[in-house]
């Protein structure tokens, strides 16, 4: 075979929705949606009072339109419910309160809530909607003083910690989903580690949107404090509805001194059909702050789901030494769209950032890395390597690279590379003349192109993002 | 700011009304409705402002705050000791401008071969022969939406035609020169307007330069189109070296026919504030472009090069190097497109930008963009900032040579990269002394 040859694809497995009976509140936003929502989570006035700060920011602030490559018709803004949970009995202390029916969802899902069936050494935070439905291993956690629980579980019992960095990574006003996020989120996980502890576990939260009307707006605040180090996972999947539905989350990482946060992220969102009907808008605002100094923060994503990526996670490298990582593979097909990338504040002395960014566009999809490496004055001797590459398959696709660099000081060095390539017929006929099939030909490929980013996953992660690599893509390459 | 948009119409618009008096009738009816067009579409929109994407890095306030007065409307100041921008390959092959309006007396196109034009573009709008050629290439320049390409056409009034029929290879450099000077009081402003054709198979160099006797201030905004026809080759020098508070604005836009070959340079050292938008279109089969450059800026001075090559066929190759050394509190922008369009199979585009921060104080903003819609294609970019290798140092100083004159020595080399491109003797030596003494150094 030498000419692109489209299969059918692989159906989207998670696209199927859970029957349970939910509580919503009427759709639009206003002032009194936010105190609404803020009181049904018995929230305390702060955290009102910034939902509603956010609120009226976010009513003087457009949609990022003109900037991003990517298009999308007019968002409604009245017209999505903005707080969905599953009705379940008032409180629930273990596991065995939780309704079945959720548990059975997220078994279904591959994320087992019961401890016993869980793959060892990792603790689950389940998302539903808008609430946090189970939380795994707590109890175990606690005892190593790490604090691991859904957000609205941290706004009553650890209101301290988190009113001190709530907002201080992404401002309430950063942007226009940030502000909206920051007036209506309804839950999403916190994590704290405390000075020189070293997470036993890896942390997880799994969101799954079920509700075909409401979007989701979750919060993720993680603390590292002095000496710590914490690697955090999220996975997110979400039935298939022929309607776009709006995913706007914030998350807000910060690192002391010493502390080392790894953050892994495979979105795996409905990705629309194949004439891009449907599908999620993925609109994120990911930030991290080194505040410290010696402080790491690693950011490694797998996009491969939603109708359109919006997302640029990032790192503000304030504290000297600190150190920023990105590593993301973007996959489109079909007619999804992805404007992706980072931006890397160097603000303290030697501080060093590495961007490997591996693009991958098939069909009519469209995908964009945009990166912002920023070398402050006070930036002594930072150091920047930035790397895209894009693979393109099928002549349809677009690939784009946006880099901005900005250097103000003499003492730092930055560097950028990019390169387009393709699956070239050579090594597709070498690969299948010593036995391999065509379709594991190309997932080897494929697979070798994104290693330098598979390399940073933890193993369970790694193997299901090749597995959903080479499931995405199947039928792409003739 | 309502305010201040309007003062600056003003002073525009009593230049502009002058204009139309005095070209009366004639000019044809077309250019004059393409003014009138162009000079409502600049009091609309006015100069870019840092909302702009593409003006992001780049305030142009400076600009639209001073009182400029279109030379034409200003008298033409004296000729007197420009002899120092002369270069001897091109003694017969020029044409002077002072303030934008050509100098006949300054000028001489003798070592041209017959056929060849170059004249003043009022004298070819005037002859039939040219106006469709030029009629297009300006009615293509109003589409734009910049109020800088909108202010040219309104009130360009010299400049230079070149055509080289088909087949007629031109061994003299065409040497168009721009010199701008503010006599007391006034801050002239010229609008230098260019179009180059270069019909099938013919071969030409042609070197834009633009410099001024003193340091006042001043505005040029320039257009320069080059049109190649199949198989053309067209060598393109710009030499930038205004006067260190004068404003430099210009926009050059080539346009390759099939199996063309265009080569431009670009050195931009001069201006309080340059801005240089560069782009190429190849739109047929088999061109091949290099778009190079070097800017070297010191002190204030800000520079911005955008550039944008555009592959809409397939087999077309394009190679783009940019350096850039900075000095004291200057700036540089660098923002450069690559656009590989649907169906432009086989293309292979590279691109480099490079920049030698030599102060604390400098700052570079760098953009390399790639826009790719076809799969069969090799594209890459680079860039890069920085500043002279440790060990190179090393080196040189391990053969004996102080630190201070092994720096000089490397920086010189990096400019040397983009100035060996340019093959015409006397512009390399003058361009070698400018950066030898940028750096205070001899070699």
């Amino acid at each position: 075979m030498s000419t692109a040859e489209i299969l059918t694809n692989r159906e989207y497995k998670y696209g199927w929705v859970t029957d349970i009976e939910s509580e919503t509140i009427p759709r639009g936003l206003s002032e009194d949606t936010v105190r609404l929502i803020s009181q049904k989570k018995s929230e305390p006035e702060w955290m009102l009072e910034f939902r509603l700060k956010a609120y009226r920011n976010w009513l003087n602030m457009q949609e990022p339109r003109h900037w991003p490559n990517i298009a999308f018709p007019e968002v409604n803004y009245q017209d999505i419910i903005y707080y969905s949970a599953p009705k379940q009995r008032a409180a629930k202390v273990s596991l065995d309160e939780v309704d079945p029916e959720l548990l059975r969802t997220f078994d279904k899902l591959g994320i087992p809530l019961s401890e016993q069936k869980q793959l060892a050494g990792v603790a689950v935070d389940a998302v539903f909607d808008s609430v946090s439905v189970a939380t795994t291993y707590k109890e175990k956690l606690k005892k190593h003083g790490v604090i691991f629980c859904s957000f609205s579980e941290a706004v009553r019992e650890y209101a301290e910690i988190v009113r001190k960095y709530l907002g201080s990574v992404v401002p309430t006003n950063d942007n226009f989903y940030a502000a909206l996020n920051s007036a209506v989120f309804s839950d999403g996980s916190f994590c704290f580690i405390p000075k020189g502890v070293r997470c036993p576990m890896e942390l997880s939260t799994y969101f799954r949107i079920n509700n075909s009307e409401s979007g989701q707006f979750e919060r993720t605040l993680i603390v590292a404090e002095e000496g710590s180090h914490v690697s955090y996972l999220e996975g997110c999947t979400a039935p298939k509805f022929d309607k776009n539905q709006l995913h706007a989350a914030v998350v807000e990482l910060v690192a002391l001194d010493d502390a080392e946060i790894k953050y892994s992220t495979v979105q795996n969102w409905y990705a629309g059909d194949e004439q891009g009907v449907g599908g999620i808008y993925n609109f994120v605002t990911k930030r991290g702050k080194c505040a410290g100094r010696n402080s790491k923060i690693s950011w490694t994503q797998v996009e491969t789901g939603s109708a359109i990526t919006w997302k640029y996670p990032s790192c503000i490298l304030q504290g000297d030494n600190s150190v920023g990582e990105f590593y993301s593979v973007a996959l489109t097909n079909h007619a999804q769209q992805a404007d992706t990338g980072t931006k890397m504040i160097h603000l303290g002395k030697n501080t060093r950032s590495t961007i490997i960014s591996k693009g991958i566009s098939a069909g009519h999809a469209n995908n964009s890395y945009r990166g912002l490496v920023k070398i402050m004055p006070k930036a002594e001797n930072a150091r920047n390597y930035t790397q895209c590459d894009s693979m393109l398959i099928g002549s349809d696709a677009g690939a784009n690279t946006f880099p901005y660099i900005e250097v103000m000081n003499n003492s730092s060095q930055v560097e950028h590379e990019a390169s387009t390539s393709r699956i070239s017929e050579e090594q597709l006929f070498y690969l299948m003349q010593r036995g391999i099939s065509q379709e594991d030909a190309v997932s080897l490929i494929i697979n070798g192109f994104c290693k330098d980013v598979f390399l940073q996953l933890p193993m369970e992660f790694a193997v299901e993002a090749t597995r959903l690599l080479g499931l995405k893509l199947e039928g792409a390459i003739g | 700011m309502s305010s201040q948009l309007a003062t600056q119409s003003s002073s525009y618009n009593t230049a502009f009304r002058a204009l139309l008096e005095k070209t009366g009738n004639a000019e044809p009816s077309w250019l004059r409705r393409m003014r009138e067009d162009s000079f409502a579409h600049f009091e609309r929109v006015g100069f870019p402002s840092v909302k702009e994407e593409e003006w992001k890095y780049t305030n142009v306030a400076p600009i639209a705050k001073l009182q400029f007065v279109p030379a034409f409307a200003n008298g033409q100041p004296g000729g007197n000791g420009f002899g120092a921008f002369v270069y001897d390959e091109a003694r017969r092959s020029r044409l002077v401008f002072v303030n934008g309006m050509l100098r006949r007396e300054l000028s001489s196109v003798e070592a041209l071969p017959a056929g060849v034009s170059v004249i003043d573009i009022g004298e070819a709008l005037a002859k039939g022969p040219n106006e469709t050629s030029l009629r297009e290439s300006l009615e293509r320049a109003a589409k734009s939406e910049s109020g800088f390409t909108a202010l040219n056409t309104a009130l360009f009034s010299s400049g230079a035609f070149v055509f080289i029929p088909a087949g007629v290879s031109v061994a003299a450099p065409i040497h168009l020169q721009f010199i701008s000077e503010s006599s007391h009081g006034a801050a002239a402003a010229s609008f230098p307007r260019v179009l180059v054709v270069a019909a099938e198979n013919s071969a030409a160099t042609i070197v834009e330069s633009y410099a001024s006797p003193g340091e006042s201030v001043y505005l040029t905004n320039a257009i320069v189109e080059v049109r190649l026809g199949a198989g053309a080759h067209v060598q393109h020098f710009k030499v930038q070296r205004e006067s260190t508070s004068a404003f430099h604005v210009a926009t050059t836009d080539a346009e390759l026919g099939a199996n063309a070959r265009y080569d431009a340079t670009t050195i931009n050292m001069g201006a309080a504030l340059s801005r240089h938008t560069i782009d190429v279109t190849m739109d047929h089969e088999g061109a091949e472009c290099w778009v190079d450059g070097l800017y070297m800026v010191d002190a204030n001075q800000h520079t911005d090069t955008h550039s944008m090559i555009d592959h809409r066929q397939p087999h077309c190759t394009s190679h783009q190097l940019y350096k850039g050394i900075l000095d004291g509190k200057s700036r540089a922008v660098f923002n450069g497109k690559v656009f590989v369009r649907h169906g432009a199979q086989l293309t292979n585009a590279q691109q480099t930008n490079k920049n030698l921060l030599l102060s604390n104080e400098a700052q570079v903003n760098t953009k390399p963009q790639l826009e790719i819609f076809a799969d069969d294609v090799k594209c890459a970019h680079g860039a890069a900032v920085g500043q002279l290798e440790a060990d190179e140092i090393f080196y040189l100083e391990s053969r004996g040579i102080r630190p201070e004159p092994a720096r000089n020595l490397l920086t010189y080399g990096f400019a040397e990269e983009v100035i060996e491109k340019i093959k015409i003797d006397s512009i390399r030596r003058e361009l070698d002394q400018a950066v030898l003494n940028r750096l205070h150094t001899t070699l």
